[in-house]
């Protein structure tokens, strides 16, 4: 098993998610995320979908998405350079006074925004990689357990230029 | 549909109606298998003056879908569909899932609500196209009407070529009614559809070497072979090459099944010797199959002796269920014409000696040999004798089986069968569409008794369109195929099996090892076929002698312009053999069922 990454263009048609989705839960294939949305051309939408499988599922599941009318090109992103990132919000419930060092803190060293605030709640907003917002979720439920509210965006990638980072 | 107005030379206005009429013309669409409805009225009444279309109305629409569906099998044209919304497109889902599976060429038109009522819950509104995702190749609503002649285009096309398939088109009725450009287009541009049309040489020079190399090789061609109608083709290239031939159910009459090549068809009842060649082979070069689980068996243990080679149009069926060595991406045609010019001229004689050995050893109906009376192995050989020329429908159970063990197809005749979704009920609508598209021809649909019940409403079809089919019934009042694994593997427990069961039947009835009354006190059957037959305007025969098996069929096959029924009363507790043992591999093969004296009717 190997965490996967695939690109897709597909048509910007009533549906087309529906059909992409349908393929993975029709055939039982696992899929971790899926985020969508217009491209330069607004007749093609570019999904980008992580998922986790063998070698000889993952092969099968290209071939799948290459037979759907509405995909236009399939592009496997596993082993490509690429900048891949997530956008994340976590709002903290219930803070003290004395909690806002820990935040402040946390925001310094992971490079987040606090973006929201009132005396006793606190928004952050995290651009990062899956695995750097899953180290920022850890830390955040060890010193506030309990009070975590979080929303993920589901990573969307591009090929890189020159650098990478996934 | 007077309202046309001139707007310029070349763009007339036209309804959507009417350029689905046009559209359906350009197509070369003659036979147009419909069911009318509140949402295709329009479209009905555009078809109303259209003479050169054949406007086919079937008794239900699932009756439809599988008409189309013989239509499409028999003629290698598009089986074209109209439906109404709502329950007329839901009755069509079973017929389009048995097409889609078995790669039939269909393009499915149902009505829609108007746009502005859609997702509104209106009556008689169901999402199609949703429901159909998941067993279509492609389906979709068409919401504008400028978008109407590009999206039938496209259906059409995406129908036809590649793999084949389903294509369902959702007209609401308002693009029905709107008025358009009559243009229909030539060619529409599908950038997300390429389906493969070369054949790549050096694969095949690949497959070439291995051949070379190869000590026991096998031909296993599947359905593929026939939808490319590469049947001489490859006959040839068995010939040329010498290698002898095993078939899938799909795949069978790819070789004529007369010719000396020819071993038998691999699977779960398949032949002995065809399930030894495969296991025992050590190249398996396969054209057109899909390696489903009713032919593989244990997966693990599959020709595993053996170099696979695969051609499939599909690149998601290489390398899905078993692992291939040397894929080819191609049409069948094309990859067995490849191969036909640059194959040698090899020598398998002792190799085809074996496989002569095994056939001998355990030919197919060895079981049946010692029953007398009206086997399905006895009606299967008169059919062969009587209709020389003919396309042979079967519904699915033990009738399908029993005729793909013992049906002798050659280049004058064809087999329509349900084979990868298995659908009771597709015979005697299959062998109307047939029929259809073929007059002249004889056609046979060869059913049980459950599965004709299924759809038995198209008698009324046959008889109003003046079909002379054959519809041979084997009546031994079971679903005999569940019976049958109930008999091996659950110790005779014939739950929910028994058509001839009534309320007042005891509790155990006993049909079955500890007899606790006799079969021959089960009560009368309930239709009888005869006079069921007989009130739709048909010919009706019962046939309970040996003697009577041909005679039958010869007055079925001279009768012209009305379907004949054929009531076979076959023995209750017959069997398809050779099995094999459920989750073991191929070459398990139960060749007999060790039970009590068997019960006549």
């Amino acid at each position: 098993m190997k965490k996967r990454c695939i690109s897709l263009l597909v048509e910007n048609d009533i549906g087309v998610l529906a059909r992409i989705s349908g393929l993975f839960s029709g055939k039982s294939y696992n899929l971790d995320s899926l985020t969508v949305g217009t491209t330069e051309d607004t007749t093609i939408s570019r999904m980008t979908i992580t998922l986790t499988s063998d070698d000889q599922t993952f092969e099968q599941i290209k071939k799948q998405l290459n037979r759907s009318i509405e995909v236009i090109k399939v592009m496997d992103f596993t082993d490509m350079a690429v900048h891949m990132k997530e956008l994340m919000f976590v709002k903290i419930h219930g803070c003290l006074e004395k909690d806002m060092v820990k935040i402040t803190c946390i925001k310094e060293i992971f490079q987040v925004k606090l973006i929201d605030y009132n005396a006793s709640n606190v928004l952050i907003e995290s651009v990062q990689t899956e695995g750097r917002n899953n180290e920022l979720i850890r830390l955040l439920e060890e010193n506030f357990p309990g009070k975590l509210e979080i929303v993920r965006g589901g990573n969307v990638a591009i090929e890189a230029i020159s650098i990478s980072e996934k | 549909m007077n309202t046309r107005i001139m707007k310029g030379e070349q763009n007339m206005q036209i309804t959507g109606a009417e350029l689905f009429v046009k559209a359906l013309l350009a197509e070369n669409v003659n036979t147009l298998f419909a069911y009318p409805g509140g949402q295709v009225i329009d479209l009905f009444d555009a078809l109303y003056d259209t003479k050169e279309l054949d406007v086919i109305v079937p008794r239900h629409e699932q009756g439809l879908v599988h008409a189309a569906d013989g239509y499409a099998r028999s003629t290698g044209k598009v089986g074209v569909c109209l439906v109404t919304s709502g329950p007329g497109a839901t009755n069509l889902v079973t017929g389009i899932a048995a097409a889609n599976y078995d790669s039939v060429p269909l393009v499915c038109f149902t009505g829609q609500v108007p746009t502005h009522l859609i997702g509104n819950d209106a009556f008689q509104e169901v999402d199609i196209v949703g429901i159909t995702r998941s067993i279509s190749k492609y389906a979709v609503t068409v919401r504008h009407r400028e978008e109407l002649a590009a999206a039938i285009k496209k259906a059409f096309c995406i129908a036809r070529t590649g793999k084949p398939g389903v294509v369902v088109v959702d007209l609401p009725k308002d693009v029905q009614q709107a008025m358009g450009s009559d243009i229909y287009p030539d060619h529409v541009e599908i950038r997300g559809y390429k389906p493969n049309t070369t054949v790549h040489m050096g694969q095949i020079k690949k497959a070439l070497n291995c051949l070379k190399q190869a000590k026991y090789p096998v031909f296993l061609l599947g359905g593929g072979v026939n939808i490319a109608h590469a049947n001489e083709e490859m006959t040839a290239l068995a010939e040329k090459t010498g290698i002898p031939v095993v078939t899938t159910i799909m795949g069978k009459g790819a070789v004529p099944t007369n010719h000396p090549l020819y071993v038998g068809n691999i699977g779960i009842h398949g032949s002995y010797a065809a399930n030894m060649a495969i296991s025992q082979c050590d190249l398996l070069f396969s054209i057109g199959v899909r390696f489903n689980d009713r032919i593989t068996g244990k997966v693990s243990e599959f020709a595993e002796k053996a170099v696979i080679v695969h051609v499939d149009i599909d690149p998601a069926s290489i390398s899905r269920n078993i692992k291939v060595d040397i894929p080819i991406v191609a049409d069948a045609k094309k990859a067995i014409m490849a191969l036909l010019e640059k194959a040698e001229s090899l020598d398998f004689s002792e190799w085809r000696s074996k496989i002569g050995e095994w056939k001998t050893q355990k030919p197919l109906g060895m079981e049946q040999q010692e029953l007398f009376g009206v086997t399905p192995l006895a009606v299967i050989k008169k059919i062969n004798e009587v209709f020389d020329q003919a396309i042979i429908t079967t519904d699915v159970g033990q009738n399908q089986l029993w005729t793909t063990q013992f049906l002798e197809i050659t280049d004058q005749k064809q087999m329509l069968t349900s084979g990868g979704l298995g659908t009771m009920g597709y015979g005697l609508p299959a062998a109307l569409g047939a029929s259809l598209g073929n007059p002249g021809k004889d056609v046979v649909a060869i059913c049980g008794d459950g599965g004709v019940q299924m759809n038995i409403q198209e008698m009324a079809t046959a008889v109003v369109y003046e079909l002379p089919i054959t519809i041979c019934i084997l009546n031994n009042g079971y679903l005999g195929n569940v019976r049958q694994w109930q008999e091996m593997f659950f110790q005779g427990r014939y739950s929910g099996t028994c058509l001839r069961y009534r309320r007042g039947c005891p509790e155990k009835c006993g049909t079955q090892n500890n007899s606790a009354a006799p079969a021959a006190g089960c009560p009368e059957y309930i239709p009888d076929f005869v006079s069921l037959a007989e009130s739709y305007g048909a010919k009706a025969i019962r046939v309970q002698k040996y003697e009577e098996i041909e005679s039958a069929l010869r007055e079925a096959k001279n009768t012209k312009k009305v379907p004949t029924v054929i009531e076979f009363i076959i023995e209750r507790e017959a069997n398809v053999l050779p099995m094999v043992s459920p989750g073991k591999s191929i070459d398990h093969m139960i060749m007999e069922v060790q039970t009590n004296e068997k019960k006549m009717y």
